[in-house]
């Protein structure tokens, strides 16, 4: 009889389904031990993203402060929304006697910004990356507009050898 | 002790009014008495929904306002006191304002009836399980009236699911509390928890008892239209089922009373089951409130069950929820009813 094989295999199965739940609630009710719960505000000195998260933009600088930034402006025209603006300069390298240009301000607009991962496709030097900072909360909007190269830096010697 | 407090209650109202405006307002007293549980009830339980919700999906539920979250529930409850009351234009208005305390009314009338101790109980009457299970199905008229009333379709489908699971939900339910009345030979309350002093109803009556507690819990989820049998409101179908239509405190009616339901089914159940308000062998019987205190332990316990079905199985459609009852539930508990008068007869019972 299927019936009766039926209500027994069915209870069965069901507490097995408790069990199961019911050790999640037991451990996390008496230790807290598998909660995934993040209490943001509180816990901000400790809360650290993952690395492929994307926070923002920002721009690599090595211990010397200088930072892979050629000024080609592939950023701010690979970018949908404006949010990157490049003001650049040229100057004579004593050298080899040509302009080389360089960067002034690379300025990135995070309050327009929607985490596409465009711009950093695009720049061939990988100058910019992804900062897994995510806590940009601000009072003026003004705040979130940011210069990403570090004042006082300079471009990296180039080295002959493949990142 | 706590006798002697309605006493004197009792005997300075008598020293400033006539007996019978007394009457009238010790009335009026718990009458009022019986809303503020209702609502303090309601919100606990709301809050202890979440918060068990919470434990069993690995997070932590409501925990920033109050202690441990406790005040959440009354900062949504004001919320929804200050919203408008919406209605659809085509609405039957008259019904439709009136649903909800069908709702709230029934739920009043059925908490009257549950012995929180041994002196706390407002209305003691001879038929009183009669009166529970046949008052907390009028529950359903509420329910019922609001999907028809909204003249929305979502709201109407989950009133007739509402009418299907509580026609057929409703005869579980009163035949296992049957069972437990041939056990105890009486339908008062305070008389059946007297009776399990030597012995809670789930162990005296063994294994009908314990059939009949399994096939009640079953179909007390039924009746309080909790998962896994909420087709009522299946928000994955139906939006929000009946109270669609529904906003502000009206819709904090229903949501309350669906809470003080799955109290009033619990406290049947431990009632009929667990003993009451009697202590586990009967330890604290000479401490005052103790009574209030194990009441209140195993309806918790009760509840907790409730949730955690509600956190465990996935819900059913409606013709496998009908398939349970008439094939299933309906039959055993008919055999059940037979086991236990023959145990009864041959003395089997303990």
């Amino acid at each position: 009889m299927s019936y009766f094989s039926d209500i027994i295999n069915g209870t069965k199965s069901l507490l097995i389904g408790m069990r199961i739940t019911g050790k999640y609630f037991f451990v996390n009710f008496l230790t807290r031990k598998d909660v995934i719960t993040e209490q943001y505000p509180d816990n901000l000195e400790t809360l650290n993203m993952f690395d492929r998260y994307r926070g923002e933009v920002t721009m690599y600088h090595n211990e010397n402060n200088e930072h892979r930034c050629d000024a080609c402006t592939l950023c701010e025209k690979a970018c949908p929304n404006g949010s990157i603006e490049i003001i650049s300069d040229k100057e004579l390298n004593p050298e080899t006697g040509k302009n080389v240009r360089y960067i002034v301000k690379h300025i990135y607009h995070l309050e327009m910004c929607t985490m596409c991962g465009l711009c950093i496709e695009a720049c061939p030097q990988d100058a910019i990356q992804w900062g897994q900072n995510f806590h940009h909360v601000q009072y003026d909007r003004g705040k979130l507009t940011k210069v990403l190269n570090k004042p006082g830096s300079k471009i990296m010697i180039k080295t002959k050898e493949k990142k | 002790m706590i006798l002697n407090i309605f006493t004197d209650i009792h005997n300075l109202l008598l020293g400033l009014m006539s007996a019978k405006a007394v009457h009238i307002t010790e009335l009026v007293l718990i009458g009022v008495a019986y809303l503020g549980i209702f609502a303090v009830l309601g919100l606990f339980l709301v809050w202890l929904e979440r918060r068990v919700a919470g434990f069993f999906q690995l997070r932590l539920g409501p925990n920033r306002v109050g202690p441990s979250g406790l005040f959440q529930t009354i900062a949504d409850a004001l919320k929804l006191v200050s919203k408008e009351l919406t209605g659809t234009v085509k609405a039957d208005k008259q019904l439709y304002k009136i649903a909800p305390y069908f709702v709230i009314t029934t739920a009043l009338m059925a908490m009257a009836l549950i012995p929180f101790s041994q002196e706390i109980q407002a209305f003691d009457i001879n038929i009183g399980v009669f009166f529970l299970i046949s008052v907390s199905s009028i529950g359903v008229l509420g329910i019922f009236l609001a999907g028809w009333s909204s003249n929305n379709k979502y709201s109407l489908i989950g009133g007739m699911r509402t009418g299907i699971q509580m026609i057929s939900y409703e005869l579980s339910v009163g035949m296992a509390v049957v069972t437990m009345v041939v056990l105890a030979g009486t339908l008062q309350i305070s008389e059946i928890v007297e009776l399990q002093k030597s012995g809670w109803f789930i162990f005296t009556g063994h294994i009908p008892a314990i059939i009949a507690f399994m096939i009640f819990m079953i179909a007390g989820t039924a009746e309080s239209n909790r998962v896994p049998f909420d087709l009522v409101e299946a928000e994955s179908e139906l939006g929000a089922g009946f109270h669609t239509e529904y906003s502000g405190m009206r819709f904090a009616y229903y949501f309350l009373a669906e809470f003080v339901n799955m109290f009033i089914i619990a406290s049947i159940a431990v009632v009929l089951f667990f003993g009451g308000w009697l202590s586990p062998f009967g330890i604290t019987d000479a401490i005052p409130f103790a009574g209030l205190f194990w009441f209140t332990v195993k309806v918790i316990a009760v509840i907790f069950i409730f949730m955690w079905f509600r956190w465990t199985f996935p819900r059913f459609r409606i013709d496998q929820l009908l398939t349970l009852e008439w094939k299933y539930l309906l039959p055993i508990n008919m055999v059940n009813i037979v086991l236990m008068a023959l145990m009864v007869w041959l003395g089997l019972t303990f």
